[in-house]
C-alpha cells in the first residue's frame, strides 16, 4: 500500500505530464469550485430545463424504476438517495471517512501518475459516488448517477467507485451533462470499479455534454473468477473533445468483459474512445465492439486485447461510418499474445453506407430518408436496455437528423 | 401492367441490354429464359430502378405510366416488388422492424411469417449469416408483405433445397394466383410475375403465361414457355441465336 505522501509526490511529479492521447488541456484555463449549490432533496423540484437535460442523459428525475440515485454537480454532490436499502450509494469523500477498509481500493488500480489529469483529480481530493452491492444481492434495476457541469469555466473532478461482492448483480447508469449556460468546461473523472467472484456489473455510460466541453474519463476495472463486467459507452451529441480508454483487467479464472462503444462525431467534435481489455487469467473471455459515425467530426476508435494466460478468446469489433466528407474515421485495432494457447481476433471496417443497403431498402418502398435512417438506427443499435423513454426517443430524433442530412 | 420499349441499358459504360421490347399483361406470370450473363438480373434491376443501370433508349411503362425515370421507392409504391438473387446483408436492420414498416394495413404478417417458417428469423439481421433457401423465404416474406401487383422474381429456384423449393413454389404460386385454378379467372383478378428462371423448376409450382429467351442482351424469342423450354432442354440457347440470325 503507497502511503499519501508517495502518492502526493508522484501526483506533484505529473501534474504537467501530457496524456499519451488526445488534445492538450492547460488546466489553469479552468478553476475548482467548492462549496457549490445546496444540497437538492427532491430532484423533481428542479427547474423544468434542467429536468429535460437529465432525462437526455439517462437520469430520471423521480427515481421511478431506479434504485437510488445521486447527483454532483460540479464539484459538490448535492444529492444522494436509495429506494433500497440494501445498495450502498453514497458520495466517495463520506464513504472514506465511513469506512477505513476503503482506502485498500481508493487509488489502487487507476495510477495517480498516470497523466495530468489523474494527478490534478488526486491533488483536488475529487468527490464523486460509492456505489456497492453486497454479496449475493442481485437486482436489475439500475442505480442512477448524473455528473452535472453548472458553472462556467469549471473544471469538474469526480473520483468514483464501486464495488460489486461475490455473486452480486449491479446495474448503473451514469448521465453526463451541461447546462445551457455553461460554455466553458472540463471533466476529469477517475473510475475504480471492482467486480468480484461470480458478481456482474452492468454499466451504462450516457455522455450528453456540449460544444465547448473537455472530458477525460479514466477507468480501470478489476473482474475476479466466473465475473462478468458489461460496458456500455453512448455518446450521440456535441463536444469538444473527449479522450477515454478504460481499461478491463480480467484477473480471475471465466471473467468475461464486454464493451460497447456507440458514438457520433458532429463538425468540431474530437472523439478518442478506446477499451482495453488486459486478459490475466486463464479462460477469460471478451467482446469488444465500437461503432461510430462522423457527420464531419473526427473519431479515432482503439480497441486492444492483451492476452496474458492460457485459453483467452476475445474479438474485437470497430465499424466506422463515414457520412461527410469532412468528417474522419480511423480505426486501431491492437491484439498482443504472450502465451500460446490464445485466440485474439479483430474485424475493422470503415467508410460511407453501401449504395447497395439503401435500395435494397428502397425497393420495398422505403423512401431514402428512412431507408438511411434504418440503417443507421441498426448500425447503432447493439442492444442496449434498460433506457428511459425520454432518452430512446431523443436517440431517435438524433439518428434521423444525422439520417436526413446526410442523404 | 409493364410494357418495355425498345429498352437500351449500359453497366460501368457497358451495353449490356440492347433493343428489349418485352410485356406483362395484367394478371400473368411471364418466363424469362437465358444463359448466364445474358442480361436477366440486369433487366430485372432496371425496371426495379436500381442504380448503376443507366438506360439510354426506351422507356417502361408501369400500369400504362412511364416509370422510366422514377426513383426506385416510387416505383415500389405504385406496386412493382423485387426479389434479387444477392441481397446484401443488412447488419443491424431485424427482419421484424422492416415488415412493420412496408407491410401494408390489410396483411397478416403472423400468418406469413408462420407459413414460411420465418418465426425465429424475426430479430435477426435481415441476410445476416442466412443460408440460400432462409434468403429466399425471407425475400419472399418481405414481398408478400409489400403486396405488389407485379413480382420481379430473380431465379427463386436457385440454391434451395428440395424441401425449400416446394415451399418457396408453393408461397409464389399463391402470391401470384391465389387459390385461383381457371386460368381465365387468374388472368383477371391474380397478380402479374415476371420470373428469371434457369432450369424452369419453378414452372412446376405456377402457371406461366408467355416466355422469352435474352441472349446477348437482346430478345430472341418468345412464345409458349413450355414450348420454349423443350427447345432449350434439347437444342441448349445456340439454336435460339441461330434461328434469331436468320429472321433478321
Amino acid at each position: 500500500m503507497q502511503s499519501k505522501t508517495e502518492l502526493k509526490k508522484k501526483a506533484l511529479n505529473a501534474l504537467e505530464k501530457r496524456s499519451e492521447y488526445g488534445e492538450d488541456f492547460d488546466l489553469s484555463e479552468f478553476k475548482v469550485t467548492s462549496g457549490g449549490p445546496e444540497a437538492i432533496q427532491n430532484l423533481e423540484e428542479l427547474d423544468e430545463d434542467t429536468k429535460k437535460l437529465l432525462l437526455s442523459a439517462g437520469i430520471v428525475p423521480s427515481g421511478k424504476g431506479r434504485l437510488g440515485t445521486l447527483l454532483m454537480t460540479d464539484n459538490t454532490v448535492s444529492h444522494s438517495s436509495v429506494t433500497d436499502k440494501n445498495i450502498e450509494l453514497t458520495s466517495t469523500r463520506k464513504a472514506l471517512q465511513k469506512y477505513d477498509w476503503l482506502k485498500d481500493y481508493y487509488w489502487k488500480i487507476v495510477p495517480v501518475d498516470a497523466d495530468k489529469y489523474t494527478a490534478s483529480s488526486y491533488l483536488e481530493n475529487a468527490d464523486g459516488y460509492f456505489i456497492r452491492a453486497p454479496a449475493g444481492k442481485k437486482s436489475s434495476i439500475p442505480v442512477q448517477t448524473c455528473l452535472m457541469l453548472g458553472a462556467k469555466n469549471v473544471s469538474q473532478t469526480v473520483h468514483n467507485i464501486v464495488i460489486v461482492e461475490e455473486d452480486a448483480q449491479l446495474d448503473i447508469i451514469t448521465g453526463c451533462a451541461t447546462k445551457k449556460e455553461v460554455e466553458k468546461a472540463i471533466h476529469l473523472g477517475i473510475s475504480e470499479m471492482y467486480v468480484k467472484k461470480g458478481a456482474t456489473l452492468n454499466f451504462t455510460m450516457i455522455h450528453n455534454w456540449s460544444e465547448q466541453i473537455g472530458v477525460r474519463p479514466r477507468t480501470v476495472v478489476h473482474v475476479e473468477e466466473g465475473g462478468t463486467f458489461i460496458n456500455n459507452y453512448i455518446c450521440l451529441r456535441p463536444v469538444k473533445s473527449v479522450q477515454t480508454y478504460p481499461t478491463v483487467k480480467l484477473e480471475g479464472k471465466g471473467a468475461f468483459a464486454r464493451m460497447n462503444t456507440v458514438a457520433v462525431a458532429h463538425p468540431g467534435s474530437e472523439l478518442d474512445l478506446g477499451s482495453r481489455v488486459i486478459f490475466n487469467s486463464p479462460g477469460t473471455k471478451a467482446e469488444l465492439i465500437s461503432r461510430t459515425i462522423t457527420t464531419g467530426g473526427k473519431v479515432i476508435a482503439r480497441g486492444e486485447m492483451i492476452g496474458n494466460a492460457d485459453k483467452a478468446k476475445g474479438h474485437l469489433e470497430c465499424h466506422g461510418l463515414v457520412l461527410s466528407s469532412k468528417g474522419m474515421q480511423r480505426a486501431i485495432p491492437i491484439l498482443e499474445a504472450n502465451v500460446e494457447d490464445i485466440e485474439l481476433s479483430h474485424e475493422a471496417a470503415v467508410g460511407k453506407i453501401a449504395r447497395e443497403k439503401v435500395e435494397y431498402l428502397m425497393a420495398r418502398g422505403l423512401t431514402e430518408d428512412q431507408s438511411v435512417g434504418m440503417i443507421i438506427r441498426g448500425f447503432l443499435d447493439v442492444g442496449i436496455k434498460g433506457l428511459p423513454e425520454e432518452l430512446e426517443s431523443d436517440i431517435n430524433e438524433t439518428i434521423n437528423k444525422i439520417g436526413s442530412s446526410s442523404v | 401492367m409493364l410494357e418495355i420499349e425498345n429498352l437500351s441499358v449500359e453497366v460501368g459504360g457497358r451495353r449490356i441490354l440492347k433493343n428489349i421490347n418485352l410485356k406483362v399483361e395484367s394478371g400473368y406470370t411471364n418466363v424469362l429464359f437465358g444463359p448466364n450473363g445474358a442480361g436477366k438480373s440486369a433487366l430485372l434491376m432496371t425496371i426495379m430502378g436500381f442504380s448503376g443501370y443507366n438506360i439510354v433508349e426506351g422507356n417502361i411503362y408501369f400500369k400504362g405510366e412511364d416509370i422510366t425515370d422514377l426513383p426506385l421507392n416510387e416505383r415500389a409504391s405504385k406496386g412493382l416488388g423485387i426479389m434479387t438473387q444477392r441481397p446484401p446483408n443488412m447488419v443491424g436492420v431485424k427482419l421484424r422492424d422492416l415488415l412493420e414498416v412496408t407491410a401494408g394495413e390489410k396483411v397478416n404478417i403472423d400468418a406469413l411469417v408462420h407459413e414460411l417458417n420465418m418465426d425465429s428469423f424475426l430479430d435477426r439481421d435481415i441476410n445476416v449469416g442466412f443460408s440460400g433457401g432462409e434468403i429466399k423465404r425471407s425475400e419472399l416474406l418481405q414481398l408478400a408483405a409489400q403486396e405488389p401487383s407485379l413480382y420481379l422474381l430473380d431465379e427463386p429456384e436457385s440454391g434451395v433445397d428440395l424441401v425449400n423449393i416446394s415451399q418457396i413454389g408453393g408461397m409464389i404460386r399463391k402470391l401470384l394466383h391465389g387459390e385461383m385454378k381457371c386460368a381465365g379467372k387468374r388472368r383477371k383478378e391474380g397478380h402479374s410475375g415476371l420470373i428469371i428462371t434457369h432450369t424452369g423448376q419453378i414452372m412446376d409450382y405456377v402457371e406461366a403465361d408467355k416466355g422469352y429467351i435474352l441472349c446477348n442482351g437482346t430478345i430472341m424469342c418468345s412464345g409458349n414457355p413450355r414450348e420454349l423450354l423443350g427447345e432449350i432442354k434439347e437444342h441448349g440457347y445456340g439454336e435460339c441465336i441461330k434461328c434469331k440470325v436468320k429472321q433478321s
